[in-house]
C-alpha cells in the first residue's frame, strides 16, 4: 500500500504495517471525536514514525496515487478536522 | 481503512475530480492539468520567497533586540555606579521586557523555518512529478485511443493531483504563519516606536534618557577632572598618562 506523509512524501508499506496503521487510525479517530489534541498528535506521530522506519520511499517522479494520506501532527485540532471533512483544509488549486 | 486516513484521501480526490471535470477531451485535460501544475509551481516559489523575507525581518529584529539588551545592561550598571538605583531598576525592567520579546521571536523564527523547510520539500517533489507528468502526457496523447487515454489520464492526474493538494496545503500553512509573523513583527516595531522598548541612550525622548545622559555627562566631567589632576601630579601614574 502507498502512504503519503503530508508535507514529506510517499512511502510503500507492507501489509503488517498497514494493520498497525489501522489500529492507530482508530485511536486517532476517537481522539479527534473526543477533542483530545494531545492524544491525536501522539497517534499521528506514531504513524509517521512507523511509516518512516518501515516504509520504502517512492521516487519523487513516481506518479502513483496514495491509498491513504497521513496529516502532520502540528495541525491544530480544528485544522485536522477540516482536513477530514468535505470542507477540506486543502486549498482550491490555482484556477 | 475506514478511519481518518481514508477520509482525507477521499476529500483530496473529490477536489481533483472537480478540477479535471472542466476539460472535455483527454488531451485537453492533460494540457489543462499541466498548466495548473506550472501555475502551482510558480505559487510555491513565491511562497518560499515570502517566508524567507519574513524570516529575515524577524532575524533583524532579533539582532536589534539583542543589542538593546546589552545596552540596557550597561546602562543599569552605569546608573548603579552613579548611585541611581531608581534608574538602574527602570533599565532592568526594560531589559526584562525586551528579553521576553526575544524569547518569543526565537520560537517564531523556528516555526517559520519549519514551514519553509516543508515548502521547499514540496516544491522539489512537485517539480519532479511535473517533469514525469509532462513526458507521460505526450506518450498518452500519441499512443492511446480516446477511451484508454481517459483511464491513463485519470491515473496520472490523480498521482500528480495529490502532490498538488499537498503542495497547496504547504503553501497555505506557510502563508498563514508568515502573516502571523508579520503582524507580530509590526507589533514589535510599534512597541519600539512607542518608546516602550526604545534604546534609552539614543536621543532625548524620555525623562529617563535625559537623566541618564546627564549622569553620563557628569561622570565624564569627573573622569576628565581626574585625568587633569593626574597630569598635574605627573609621575605618580605614568601608565594612565600614556593612554
Amino acid at each position: 500500500m502507498i502512504v503519503r506523509l503530508m508535507g514529506e512524501g510517499q512511502f510503500r508499506v507492507e501489509n503488517g504495517v498497514v494493520e498497525q496503521l489501522n489500529a492507530l487510525d482508530e485511536d486517532a479517530s476517537r481522539a479527534l471525536e473526543a477533542d483530545d489534541e494531545e492524544a491525536l498528535d501522539a497517534r499521528l506521530d506514531e504513524m509517521w514514525d512507523l511509516v518512516r522506519s518501515s516504509g520504502e520511499p517512492l521516487d519523487a517522479s513516481d506518479l502513483s496515487p496514495s491509498d491513504v494520506l497521513i496529516p502532520p501532527s502540528d495541525l491544530t485540532l480544528e485544522e485536522t478536522r477540516k482536513l477530514f471533512s468535505e470542507e477540506g483544509l486543502i486549498p482550491d488549486l490555482p484556477q | 481503512m475506514a478511519g481518518l486516513l481514508s477520509r482525507a484521501s477521499t476529500v483530496v480526490k473529490a477536489k481533483l475530480s472537480k478540477l479535471l471535470d472542466r476539460a472535455e477531451d483527454p488531451s485537453e485535460t492533460l494540457d489543462y492539468s499541466y498548466e495548473q501544475q506550472l501555475r502551482l509551481l510558480q505559487d510555491v516559489k513565491r511562497g518560499v520567497a515570502d517566508v524567507t523575507t519574513s524570516k529575515k525581518r524577524l532575524q533583524m529584529q532579533t539582532t536589534q533586540l539583542e543589542q538593546s539588551v546589552l545596552k540596557l545592561e550597561t546602562q543599569a550598571r552605569d546608573a548603579l555606579t552613579a548611585g541611581r538605583e531608581d534608574l538602574a531598576r527602570a533599565a532592568l525592567e526594560r531589559k526584562a521586557l525586551v528579553q521576553q520579546q526575544l524569547q518569543s521571536l526565537d520560537t517564531q523564527v523556528a516555526q517559520l523555518e519549519g514551514q519553509q523547510q516543508k515548502l521547499v520539500t514540496s516544491e522539489k517533489q512537485l517539480q519532479a512529478k511535473i517533469e514525469a507528468f509532462r513526458s507521460q502526457k505526450e506518450v498518452i496523447k500519441a499512443q492511446y485511443s480516446a477511451a484508454e487515454a481517459q483511464v491513463r489520464i485519470g491515473e496520472a492526474a490523480t498521482g500528480i493531483g495529490e502532490q498538488m493538494a499537498d503542495t497547496g496545503l504547504a503553501i497555505q500553512r506557510a502563508r498563514d504563519k508568515t502573516e502571523q509573523m508579520q503582524a507580530r513583527a509590526s507589533a514589535v516595531e510599534e512597541l519600539v516606536e512607542a518608546g516602550t522598548l526604545e534604546d534609552f541612550t539614543a536621543g532625548d525622548q524620555t525623562p529617563l534618557d535625559r537623566e541618564l545622559a546627564q549622569i553620563q555627562a557628569g561622570s565624564q566631567v569627573d573622569q576628565e577632572l581626574a585625568r587633569l589632576k593626574g597630569e598635574l601630579g605627573a609621575g605618580e601614574q605614568p601608565k594612565e598618562l600614556d593612554q
